[in-house]
């Protein structure tokens, strides 16, 4: 008897994000290796590693912030095609401006410290052509709320913000324009185990309701487990596995994601 | 037989005090700034005897342009008869023959730091503007070669942000001179520190305009029948200054844009900025039969100019 094997409906789909063979090195460092990766939509792809393994690198490759010395990069989005990596530097920009959010590890990195809040998120508005007034500061008004900040805080600047906050002002900034794609670096890192929390309460509720493609960084494999449907496991610039969370972490085959595993448990 | 009955009698072989080759090269750039409005364009600034940041880009523009017939006029905040504008006019006579006056509506050449004049331009009359900082994007961009790679992409979101800003924090837009404008729905300039009042007077104008900073090297124009569009949002609508209802103690004309001048009782009076066209004002009142030309406010509103 032959059994036929269908495949799960999650690979039917078409990937929307497809990122493959990348390497990138600084001078004798190999901060990435070869990795490849497939992100599907409404999905929440988790990676995590030890620190200097390349994750924030990925990342910044994927915001096409930096251009990888060898590898392709594709997204399934009508406007684009081809690899992404050969998009001029205008090009790249607009793109990135328009469809992909990043929340980063440092909220120096994502925000104007000395602007008001609602304006570092009304400046993604103003960058995709909105030129009303009243339009911007509804908006920006909504992506803070979705994002559970403090609308009372709404025009102080990041700087005079906890890190909770500042979080969640990088947050709404990224999801002010429904991105196709949501980068998140470490989102939690550095935050109190309550905000901590809050932070991923607020993720969580924003993946279930608007169903946002993500690619979640952590060395945390609590927040992996709370957020991501599959995960990959990095080491010195390389993916040594990659699965569905649950596999990952009842059953790691690595010895290095064993170890991983062990020692959080 | 006389020594000059051989030879031709004495004339100028060159004028306007700069060298053939310094003029063809600000020539080349004034051409490349007329072709891509609103686009600064590096040049090499030269030395004239006049220190940096009293008008030698403005002076350089205009002894490229000039010739001896030139008619020329100058003006420092609306005024001729400041001392830095009566000095200019005097050097550009000296060193082209050309003949200078104080009536816009005479002059071929107008060279002005702060203001447009009130009398509207036309297609035979060139404005040069002095200009100390050329770059609008300095305050949202300090490194000079990333503000050029964003005017390169047309990236002008830290300016909107900045507009945002001031209206979140004061209720309204605070920028005052140099109130920054898109030029030809592609380049954002600073169009010098003319007051709001003068930057709808550049829109869709018959007349050329050209922008040169000796300090910074830079020229830019804005030619005839170009869109210059000040940046604001859509429903926050653009706000000269509120001088529609001033009127002149001197001329008693109404509607213009004022100097004000502090009484010792602490209150203050105001007198026309575009000196001449005060005094054409005052001429009229008194009879004489002086040509004025049409303005550009009328009874303090701009007539609309598409
Ligand atoms: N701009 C850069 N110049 C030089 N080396 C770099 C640069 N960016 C990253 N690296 C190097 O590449 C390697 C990977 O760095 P990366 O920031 O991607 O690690 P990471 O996995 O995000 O680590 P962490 O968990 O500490 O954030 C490191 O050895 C790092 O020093
Ligand atoms: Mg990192």
């Amino acid at each position: 008897m032959t059994l036929t094997l269908n495949p799960p409906r999650l690979v039917a789909t078409d990937a929307l994000l497809q990122i493959s063979n990348v390497s990138k090195s600084y001078g004798a460092v190999n901060a990435v290796r070869d990795v490849s990766a497939t992100v599907y939509p409404g999905e929440v792809l988790g990676i995590v590693g030890e620190s200097g393994s390349g994750k924030s690198t990925l990342l910044r490759m994927m915001n096409l912030e930096e251009i990888p010395d060898s590898g392709t990069y594709t997204l399934d989005l009508p406007e684009v095609s081809g690899n992404l990596f050969d998009l001029d530097r205008f090009a790249r920009r607009m793109l990135c401006a328009k469809r992909i959010g990043i929340v980063y590890q440092n909220p120096h990195l994502g925000l104007l410290m000395d602007h008001t809040s609602s304006g570092n998120v009304a400046e993604r508005l103003l960058v995709a052509g909105e030129r009303r007034f009243g339009e911007l500061r509804a908006r920006a008004q909504d992506a803070l709320a979705a994002s559970e900040f403090p609308l009372e805080r709404l025009d102080d600047p990041p700087r005079d913000l906890s890190g909770g906050m500042q979080q969640r002002v990088q947050l709404a900034k990224a999801i002010a324009l429904e991105p196709a794609l949501l980068l998140l670096d470490e989102p939690t890192t550095g935050l109190d185990v309550s905000v901590q929390a809050l932070v991923l309460d607020t993720l969580k509720r924003l993946q279930q309701e608007r169903q946002i493609t993500m690619v979640l960084v952590s060395h945390d494999l609590g927040v992996i487990r709370t957020l991501a449907d599959r995960v990959m496991v990095m080491r010195r610039g390389q993916v040594v596995e990659a699965g569905l969370v649950d596999q990952i972490f009842q059953d790691p085959q690595h010895p290095y994601t064993q170890q991983l595993v062990h020692a959080k448990l | 037989m006389s020594l000059s009955s051989l030879t031709k009698p004495w004339q100028p072989m060159s004028y306007g005090f700069l060298d053939a080759s310094a003029k063809r090269e600000i020539r080349r750039k004034m051409l490349k700034a007329v072709a891509v409005p609103g686009c600064q364009m590096p040049y090499a600034s030269r030395e004239v005897p006049m220190a940096r940041g009293w008008g030698t880009g403005g002076l350089q523009v205009s002894l490229t342009l000039i010739n001896p017939k030139t008619c020329v006029k100058v003006i420092d905040q609306g005024a001729d008869d400041s001392v830095n504008a009566a000095s200019i006019r005097r050097f550009l006579a000296q060193v082209s023959g050309a003949p200078t006056t104080l009536d816009t509506l005479k002059a071929n050449l107008i060279q002005s730091r702060h203001r447009i004049p009130e009398e509207k331009l036309t297609a035979h009359q060139t404005l040069v503007l002095q200009v100390p900082n050329p770059e609008p994007l300095r305050s949202v961009q300090p490194n000079m070669s990333i503000a050029r790679q964003m005017h390169g992409d047309a990236d002008y979101g830290r300016m909107w942000l900045q507009l945002y800003e001031q209206i979140v924090r004061s209720g309204r837009v605070m920028q005052g001179a140099s109130y920054p404008a898109m030029v030809n729905g592609r380049h954002v300039m600073t169009p010098s520190p003319i007051p709001r009042w003068d930057v709808p007077k550049l829109h869709m104008a018959q007349h050329l305009t050209i922008l040169s900073a000796g300090r910074e090297k830079r020229i830019y124009a804005v030619p005839p029948h170009t869109r210059v569009e000040p940046l604001v949002f859509d429903d926050v609508p653009y706000r000269v200054e509120d001088h529609g209802d001033l009127t002149c103690h001197r001329s008693g004309a109404r509607g213009f844009f004022m100097n004000e001048i502090p009484l010792p009782d602490g209150s203050a009076a105001h007198e026309i900025s575009d000196s001449e066209y005060g005094v054409k004002t005052i001429r009229t009142r008194d009879g004489e039969a002086v040509e004025t030309g049409d303005t550009w406010y009328i009874n303090g509103l701009i007539e609309d100019a598409t």
